[in-house]
């Protein structure tokens, strides 16, 4: 087959099926997962064959996604961000990684498979799915809650325990494996050289990433960037990506390892956001490549002849990792939903098992006959962990809501009392207009899904609902029929839209007040008919702009009148561009819709009156009657 | 007498005229220049601060541009907000009592716009008649306005003369060495400083 067929069928594979894999709430990698199953040799055939990881050109294309995924993940390490999660980082992740690695190996261990290999599996099975834990806390707006919080320390931790696992298997591998000589990588310098020296070398050639990413490489993008050429930024960077791969090959070492360093390394550089931005597309095509690799080598022969043995495996996984993480939500003193939370959100296998079963393949650590079932097996836990967060939603959370509302110290459901306000969203949003009605004598019902919040406003005496605010039962809970406003203040301009759906629905007599966040959200909003719209930066920035005024010298009343102005044009601007933006949203990027929204609105603006037009404090035309005709005076 | 100039000008960034009458008057011993404008932008008055300003001085000099023959709406708003009841006026409201009060008010229309017959048909004492009316429920005593008349035309060195006008009379009130019972009667204080 060709590359230009080969490249056909994997790209048309991913289109169609990764939408349908979205669509169904499964997300982007079990979408790659099955479009490898239905072009695989299981499938439909057209590629692979060969059942195995690594076996194939299109495989070793594939792996580069990787590479690059470590290369992003390096790059979003912010050294501050690390320092201010540092104990639970260190803390819940640890325990997490160590606990579950050691508890696997152990098992495996005692099942008899060789300590070697039981190792790597048990590093493999502690791993999380960023992309799926990320995504779908984030798609419910959950990642702020302790629950998310707690969550996304724990990737954090394992995306940096990769690191020291991919070195620690080469240092399992016994002399001679196979893989590494049918490996597409170029030739190691230190093939055949002891172990230690080995060692060494990564030493070496880990300390020339550091070094050589804060003083040559920042300083050849800075004078790259002057060139002001976009394309050869994108090629810089991509020569970075792949000739740190290659160094890191060149002394037998993980090119992810290599690449990952380079990401830390010019975490902290101005170029951070601008390497992202271009590796990010490369990236998410050839990770895409790889889980439809990975998709095409799940052997169904093996699992249609041992179903009780896979099943087997995914649910005593899912079942160990989410006693772990159960355990450490408990030590670390989670409250009992966000425990919950916690636990479904994490007990998957992640996409870097996939990585350290290749790598462990590669190097000879793990045999055929260990990781084709292991690798379905992550593959279904991974399938199963949309669905998991869905039965925390429907079934645990109601149920421990339930157990609470009964419990003593919780105040019943204050069915008669019918505030006029229900406020969706409790962040910093929500609570300003929550304290601001209150303290203007305004009885407000909140809803909110952070339950530590929602106990802490509780212990303060306000009514207080937690949950997510688009359920239906929770908005007539909260007596949606006898409020008369609905003010949105949720994290999410999806979960906004749909509230807006859901009360308009049920609830019409509602009057809806939203927050949006940008142009785009509030395009959308006005679109669907909301006449109440907030952008929630508008008021801060353009306040800000007006001080600005003020420190330049500008009279306080005049700046504040440009200010008020200049806001209410802002807001029929993007009325007026709502009317006239059409369908085009859907085919350009969100950041290209901001460019154009930002372009539109600034001619809109240079168009439009003069903020400075109070001619009634100083008519200029008056004067010039005057002028004319000096009998007026 | 220590004296609070109480300047209102929504668009003092465009006067020609109240620029330089603040100017004229900024430095003076005794004299404290209260800019509401600029001090309350989003109209929300301080109530408690203007009225321990009131408090602290003898004369309060409302100067203003003498827009549709009024105080500009800041001003208005003053006057309603802190001139309360049971502090200003009524049975216990007497800290104003004894204090004095002027206008300087500027206007586009000459001399001889402000008379029967004129342009306006009242004169400015008469279109003043709610602000001296104000003065006197708080049981204060009204002194006749200096007004800078015909702005619109004026020239810069009118504008220099009235700004030094403004001056010598700001200075010959702190200094307490003008008539106040003539200042009183006068239809203007104009003629007072020459």
């Amino acid at each position: 087959m060709s590359f230009l067929e080969q490249a056909f069928i994997y790209l048309a594979a991913a289109v169609v099926m990764v939408p349908v894999a979205k669509r169904l709430g499964l997300g982007s990698v079990i979408g790659y997962l099955i479009a490898g199953i239905v072009i695989g040799p299981f499938g439909l055939g057209f590629i692979g064959g060969t059942a195995e990881v690594g076996g194939d050109d299109i495989m070793h294309v594939a792996e580069f996604g990787v590479v690059m995924m470590l290369f992003v993940v390096g790059l979003e390490l912010e050294p501050e961000r690390l320092w201010r999660l540092r104990s639970p980082i260190l803390g819940m992740g640890g325990a997490q990684v160590v606990g579950t690695a050691l508890l696997v190996t152990a098992t495996v261990a005692a099942l008899g498979i060789d300590w070697r290999a039981a190792t790597v599996i048990g590093m493999a099975l502690s791993m999380s799915s960023t992309a799926i834990v990320l995504q779908s806390l984030s798609e419910r707006s959950l990642l702020r809650t302790s629950g998310g919080q707690s969550a996304f320390s724990v990737l954090l931790f394992q995306d940096i325990a990769v690191i020291p696992m991919l070195a620690i298997i080469p240092l399992l591998a016994t002399h001679g494996a196979p893989g590494s000589s049918d490996s597409s990588h170029a030739t190691s310098w230190v093939a055949g050289m002891p172990g230690w020296a080995q060692t060494l070398a990564v030493i070496g050639a880990v300390a020339a990433v550091g070094i050589g990413g804060r003083f040559v490489v920042r300083p050849a993008f800075r004078a790259i960037a002057r060139t002001r050429l976009r394309e050869l930024f994108t090629a810089a960077a991509l020569l970075l990506v792949v000739g740190t791969a290659l160094l890191m090959t060149r002394v037998g070492l993980s090119p992810a390892l290599g690449t990952f360093l380079a990401g830390v390394v010019l975490a902290t550089s101005e170029f951070r956001h601008e390497l992202q931005g271009d590796i990010e597309p490369f990236k998410g095509l050839l990770l895409g490549l790889f889980f439809i690799a990975v998709g095409s080598t799940i052997d169904f022969a093996y699992l249609a002849s041992h179903p009780l043995l896979i099943a087997g495996l995914v649910l005593g996984i899912i079942a160990l990792k989410a006693i772990v993480l159960f355990a450490i939500g408990y030590a670390f003193r989670l409250s009992r939903d966000q425990r919950m939370l916690f636990t479904v959100a994490l007990p998957q296998v992640g996409e870097f098992a996939f990585v350290l079963l290749a790598f462990a393949a590669q190097a000879g650590v793990i045999g055929g006959d260990v990781s084709r079932p292991l690798i379905a097996t992550v593959a279904l836990t991974m399938a199963l962990a949309p669905l998991l967060f869905v039965l925390n939603e429907r079934v645990l959370q109601p149920w421990l809501g339930q157990c609470a509302e009964t419990g003593p110290h919780r105040p019943s459901d204050a069915q008669d009392d019918g505030s006029p306000v229900l406020i969706a969203g409790f962040g910093s949003f929500g609570s300003t207009v929550g304290r601001f009605l209150r303290a203007s004598g305004i009885r407000t019902t909140v809803l909110d899904v952070d339950s530590d919040r929602v106990d802490a406003l509780r212990s303060m005496g306000m009514e207080v609902y937690y949950g997510d605010a688009t359920r239906l039962e929770l908005l007539h809970t909260a007596g949606a029929e006898r409020a008369r406003v609905l003010v949105l203040a949720l994290d999410s301009p999806e979960r906004t839209l749909e509230l807006v759906r859901l009360a308009r629905e049920h609830f019409p007599h509602l009057v809806i007040m939203a927050r949006a966040f940008e142009w785009d959200d509030s395009h959308e909003l006005l679109d669907v008919g909301v006449t109440h719209v907030y952008r929630e930066a508008l008021d801060a920035s353009v306040r800000m702009g007006s001080d600005v005024l003020g420190v330049l010298g500008f009279r306080a009343h005049q700046a504040h009148r440009a200010g008020q102005k200049f806001r209410k044009h802002d807001e029929e601007s993007i009325r007026a561009l709502t009317a006239r933006r059409g369908d085009r949203r859907e085919y350009v990027g969100a950041v290209r819709r901001r460019m154009a929204a930002l372009e539109e609105l600034m001619q809109i603006d240079s168009a439009s009156r003069n903020l400075d037009a109070d001619s009634g404090w100083d008519s200029q035309t008056l004067r010039e009657e005057i002028r004319r005709r000096p009998t007026l005076g | 007498m220590r004296i609070l100039v109480l300047f209102a000008h929504p668009a003092l960034e465009k006067s020609r005229v109240h620029k330089r009458l603040l100017a004229a008057v900024d430095g003076i011993a005794g004299v404290t220049v209260h800019d509401l404008y600029e001090s309350f932008p989003d109209g929300d008055i301080d109530i408690g601060h203007e009225q321990s300003l009131l408090e602290a001085n003898d004369l309060i000099i409302q100067q203003h541009p003498f827009y549709w023959y009024s105080t500009p709406p800041l001003l208005k708003q003053w006057h309603d907000l802190v001139l309360e009841h049971g502090w200003a006026y009524g049975a216990e409201g007497r800290k104003l009592d004894g204090k004095y009060m002027l206008s300087a008010i500027s206007t586009g229309g000459g001399p001889d716009a402000y008379l029967r017959g004129g342009y306006n048909y009242f004169t400015i004492r008469e279109l003043l008649a709610p602000i001296e009316q104000t003065a006197r429920l708080c049981r204060m005593n009204y002194l006749a306005p200096y007004v800078i008349y015909g702005t619109h035309r004026m020239d810069e060195p009118a504008i220099d003369a009235a700004a030094a006008g403004y001056r010598r009379l700001v200075q010959g009130l702190a200094g307490d060495r003008i008539d106040l019972g003539a200042a009183a009667k006068a239809e203007s204080l104009n003629d007072v400083v020459g």
